[in-house]
């Protein structure tokens, strides 16, 4: 949401006699919700296409009835909202939604939050003048996560249009319910928008698209959080209390790097025990999108801890004759800082698998781009780019916002993408219909840079080596194909009547061989799609696009070659208009990266932050000292859209934290946030106190959390560039590190809603080929694992997560997430 | 009653009545034989003769004014606002409570606190609930919003504990099972009006 609002782009259009400013091309509701005129609507979602359910946002404009979610503004456009005839339609749509719906307000989980509600007081509906019999709707359960009371649905069709345009999922459609039939008197009498709606209201329900009663998605709950109603609700969450009593504390999603906006939302867990508890986790739903992991996986507070005065001391000791610090990305960016501190100051070193792949691939970028960051991010992908490939990542799995941002570009900016990964993905290609995957081979990952540069490199720009290198790949070939030859054949024929021989011609048609030379690609057949039907295919994908974007995962910071594949983004970046943004690999692993500076190896006695070592501060309650987890600490984090965002403690938390440790070891300072201001400005960080942070969105949908890191760029040549060596390629039995989705560390782990167990997940067949239960025999150790199938996953690539730090999956892979290994039955 | 006397704001100008209370003994042998003639005239009988008399009407001629608190209490009007009652439906002999926690939410002292579930008839079910009468202040919003008429004020008057806390659960208010039979209607305090039928906009129903 980057997008600067200039002059020309912005246009006048008048809303009942008043004149606003409009972005020209913008729906008008988004228009007067920017200027704060309020045009009721129910059924519109900002950022999704709209649905046209309710109706209800009908104005007059020009003269002539639109709806608002749905008309694009005009320069000198002038908008009336409440003629008598949309007045009237108005009254008559939401007296038709209150027709049958239930009077059990009372305990309603919406609780007062309801739209219906709110536009039934709004509107002064206080009498009714429609009826109709009632059909019997059950409740059910459509998930381990979502429940459903076909009852209170209005069908809006906001859970379906958030599912299909952001979430990519489709997990949910409406279907027909067998309503009573509507009287025909009423399409006489009735407004005609009420009644169409209507009709179309008593025929339809939701229900999840596979047939079988259970949605089969990436349980993230959004459908949850746009529901107006109380008809879907989490299953933990039914009747188990009232909204208002819930207090909301704003804070960051803990576990991806998403950073979305999200509140805890709290409340004393019983009368027996007033501890506070968080309740659900709700979010701004128009401009922020979740994942299941911020959505459900927030009760994993360290609770009940007291100051420990005993372990304490240890701890300090500890320190004292620790060599290694090793700690993960579930840090706030002012607790790496005091890591940070202790090294400067005291020598420990830092060890962070997670990062540290990430951090060196970072500081290759920048050398080799003069970039001190990448140059976009999801918001603006999902604002203005039409066309996105995805190298490197299990999207579905890495990260969530890249997914949304991916599906959202298909849906709503009519746009195609390409997507790059060794394992299959069978949900990917139904985000739209100008998607191409590539599923190639392990250790292939060069080579898909270097298509991306024969694709849309200015070959003007492009250093004439890899110039040369790109076409030894290109190959001509001869094609036999039938060709449409039309023939005029003259022959001599007996004239019947007269019986004289005659000339006659005639026009045959037949098809004929004919060989023709084409160019092949041969990067395009390495890299596992069919040359002889791409070229028509991307022809097809690239009309009318004009804003691209990379998007860049976890596998080119785990790579033998990321160097190279480093230099070769920098290269795409200089010779195309493709804007590149890379995915920091969990949580606030971006933030780490920045003020760190991380060593290779952990040596000595380490002390283990949230990881394992010889002594463990542990947010789990397994540790030797207990420290807070994420949702009991304020303090800032880095989300992938590189903002520096502002979380608070949602619940109380009675030990000693990382700052205690460091007044006993370096300098005091009172609270954690005190070293908001100190972080380094050299890495683009502002030198402003953390309560002076905002954290809000403007009803535009402007991100308005936090502050955006400056990021500086320099000059710098184009960089040179290395070959791709086929050999690289992993042959046999591969396993790929990565968790499924939701589950990104042990604190998704311990959160009672996530339930994606610590298994291996294979493709249908594969997980069928391998039993129950398996042990996995990788160069330096094995791990024995159940094995459970997803539908999700083509191919023969087996997963392994590594979301339990105990584990310590990171060695075993080592320095890339690929790994050739023998699985065995156990 | 006229408002006269309270909008005449001008005090000092009244008219005073001053009674007759003879002379005030101003010597010290005055003072001595005011004494001695309050002292033998027998005039302190004149005062205890009706009590006297009043004790006799009371054991013999049946006039007792006085109740043997604890064991005997005057009635208390519908509307004096004690502590509450939870009552139950009488049909079904199931609790009123819906668990809206309006009463929760419009409680002025805070003094309401529920837990609620979703149990196995797929309805929202109270499992426990508490009033704190060291905070309570008897004002009745409580039972003023209740939707269901559940929570009622009852006629339980002596709240007075050792402890400044004192909790009622669930279970204390609610009507007994075995006492259904005795519950009472309420018309106290946000009982419906005997006219609310007139006040209701029916909604038109197909069936």
């Amino acid at each position: 949401m980057s997008e600067v609002e200039t002059l020309d782009n912005m246009i006048s259009i008048t809303i009942n006699g008043t004149e606003f400013r409009a972005k020209e091309g913008e729906f008008i509701l988004n228009a007067a919700r920017a200027n704060d005129v309020f045009i009721p609507a129910i059924c519109y979602l900002t950022r999704c296409s709209p649905t046209l359910a309710c109706r209800i946002c009908l104005v007059e404009a020009d003269g002539k009835q639109v709806y608002a979610c749905n008309a694009k503004v005009k320069e000198g456009m002038s908008v009336t909202t409440d003629t008598p005839n949309i007045l009237e339609e108005r009254r008559a749509i939401m007296e038709v939604y209150d027709v049958n719906h239930p009077l059990q307000c009372g305990v309603c989980d919406q609780s007062g939050e309801c739209e219906l509600q709110n536009y039934t007081l709004e509107l002064g509906i206080d009498s009714q003048s429609y009826m109709i019999p009632d059909t019997k709707r059950e409740t059910a359960n459509w998930s381990s996560i979502l429940h459903y009371d076909a009852g209170l649905c209005i069908v809006c069709e906001r859970c379906t249009t958030v599912c299909k345009d952001m979430i990519g999922d489709s997990a949910i459609t409406t279907v027909k319910r067998g309503g009573a039939v509507l009287s025909k008197d009423y399409k006489d009498t009735m407004p005609k928008d009420a009644y169409s709606m209507w009709n179309k209201l008593q025929k339809s329900v939701i229900a999840p698209s596979s047939g079988t009663g259970e949605t089969n998605c990436s349980d993230c709950g959004e459908c949850i959080a746009v529901c107006p109603v109380g008809a879907l609700v989490s299953r933990d969450f039914v009747y188990s209390t009232n909204a208002w009593d819930l207090t909301r504390i704003p804070a960051v999603s803990a576990h991806s790097s998403d950073g979305s906006q999200i509140y805890y939302e709290v409340k004393p867990t019983s009368i027996a025990d007033r501890t506070p508890k968080i309740y659900r986790v709700t979010n701004e739903w128009s401009y922020s999108t979740l994942d299941g992991s911020a959505r459900f996986g927030y009760d994993f507070e360290n609770a009940g801890v007291s100051k420990d005065k005993e372990a304490f001391a240890k701890a300090i000791e500890a320190f004292g004759k620790a060599e290694t610090i090793r700690f993960n990305s579930m840090i706030t960016n002012e607790e790496a800082m005091m890591l940070q501190t202790l090294k400067e100051e005291k020598g420990i070193k830092l060890y962070n698998p997670e990062v540290r792949a990430f951090q060196k691939f970072l500081s290759y970028y920048n050398d080799a781009s003069g970039n001190s960051l990448y140059t976009t991010d999801t918001d603006a992908i999902m604002k203005n780019s039409d066309f996105v490939i995805s190298v490197g990542m299990a999207m579905r799995n890495d990260s969530p916002a890249m997914k949304y941002a991916f599906n959202n570009v298909q849906k709503m900016n009519k746009g195609a993408g390409l997507y790059f990964h060794p394992v299959g993905d069978t949900l990917i290609p139904t985000f739209g219909k100008s998607i191409e995957s590539f599923v190639h081979k392990a250790g292939l990952e060069e080579a898909s840079l270097y298509l991306i540069l024969d694709l849309f490199a200015d070959a003007e720009k492009l250093p004439s080596a890899v110039k040369d290198y790109i076409a030894s790949f290109k190959r001509e070939e001869k094609e036999t194909i039938k060709e449409k030859v039309i023939k005029t054949v003259t022959e001599t024929v007996v004239n019947a009547d007269s019986g004289e021989e005659e000339e006659v011609s005639k026009k045959v048609t037949t098809m004929e061989d004919k060989e023709i030379t084409v160019t092949r690609n041969g990067l395009i057949d390495i890299l596992g799609n069919d040359s002889s039907k791409f070229d028509a295919i991307f022809e097809k994908m690239m009309k009318k696009k004009a804003n691209f974007s990379l998007m860049i995962g976890e596998d080119f910071y785990y790579h033998k070659k990321a160097s190279n594949l480093a230099k070769l983004i920098a290269l795409i970046e200089a010779t195309t208009s493709i804007k590149v943004v890379m995915t920091p690999p969990k949580s606030n692993a971006l933030g780490v990266a920045l003020i760190c500076d991380l060593d290779d190896e952990a040596t000595g006695y380490t002390i283990g932050y949230n990881e394992i070592g010889d002594f463990r501060l542990s947010a789990l309650g397994d540790g030797d000292l207990d420290i807070p987890a994420f949702n009991q600490q304020e303090g800032t984090m880095i989300s992938i859209s590189k903002r520096v965002l502002p979380t608070n403690a949602g619940l109380p938390y009675g030990g000693y934290e990382l700052n205690d440790i460091m007044s006993e070891l370096v300098s005091s300072l009172d609270n954690t946030i005190d070293w908001t201001p100190l972080l380094p400005t050299a890495k683009g960080f502002k030198e402003v106190s953390f309560d002076s942070l905002p954290n809000s969105y403007t009803n535009e949908g402007v991100d308005n959390r936090g502050y955006r890191l400056s990021v500086t760029s320099v000059d710098v040549e184009l960089p040179v560039v290395d070959k791709f060596d086929e050999s690289d390629v992993l042959e046999g039995e591969i396993a790929y590190r990565c968790n499924p989705a939701r589950q990104f560390n042990d604190f998704t782990d311990k959160a009672n809603q996530i339930f994606e167990t610590f298994s291996l997940y294979a493709s249908p067949d594969k997980a069928e080929s391998l039993g129950d239960k398996v042990e996995v025999v990788f160069a330096n150790g094995t791990i024995e694992l159940d094995v459970v199938a997803d539908e999700k996953i083509k191919g023969d690539i087996v997963e392994v997560p590594d979301f339990k730090s105990a584990k310590d999956v990171y060695s075993l892979f080592g320095e890339s997430r690929y790994q050739t290994v023998t699985i065995r039955k156990v | 009653m006229s408002l006269e006397q309270f909008k005449n704001r001008t005090v000092g100008t009244q008219v005073y009545k001053t009674l007759d209370l003879g002379e005030t003994p101003k010597s010290g042998m005055d003072r001595f034989k005011q004494v001695v003639k309050r002292t033998f005239s027998l005039e302190l009988f004149v005062g205890l003769w009706v009590t006297i008399r009043e004790m006799g009407n009371a054991l013999f001629g049946g006039n007792m004014h006085t109740v043997k608190y604890p064991f005997e209490k005057l009635p208390i009007s519908p509307r004096y606002r004690a502590i509450h009652d939870m009552l139950r439906l009488l049909e079904s002999g199931h609790y009123r409570c819906i668990g809206c926690g309006l009463c929760e939410k419009i409680c002025i002292s805070n003094c309401i606190s529920m837990d609620t579930r979703y149990d196995e008839n797929q309805r929202k079910e109270v499992s426990e609930y508490t009033i704190n009468f060291g905070r309570c202040i008897f004002c009745g919003y409580c039972a003023e919003v209740c939707p269901e008429l559940a929570i009622v004020h009852g006629g339980r008057y002596e709240n007075a504990s050792e402890q400044r806390a004192g909790f009622s659960i669930f279970e204390d208010m609610l009507t007994p099972i075995d006492k259904l039979n005795l519950q009472q209607e309420y018309d106290g305090f946000g009982a419906v009006t005997p006219n609310a039928d007139e006040n209701i906009k029916k909604t038109p129903l197909a069936y």
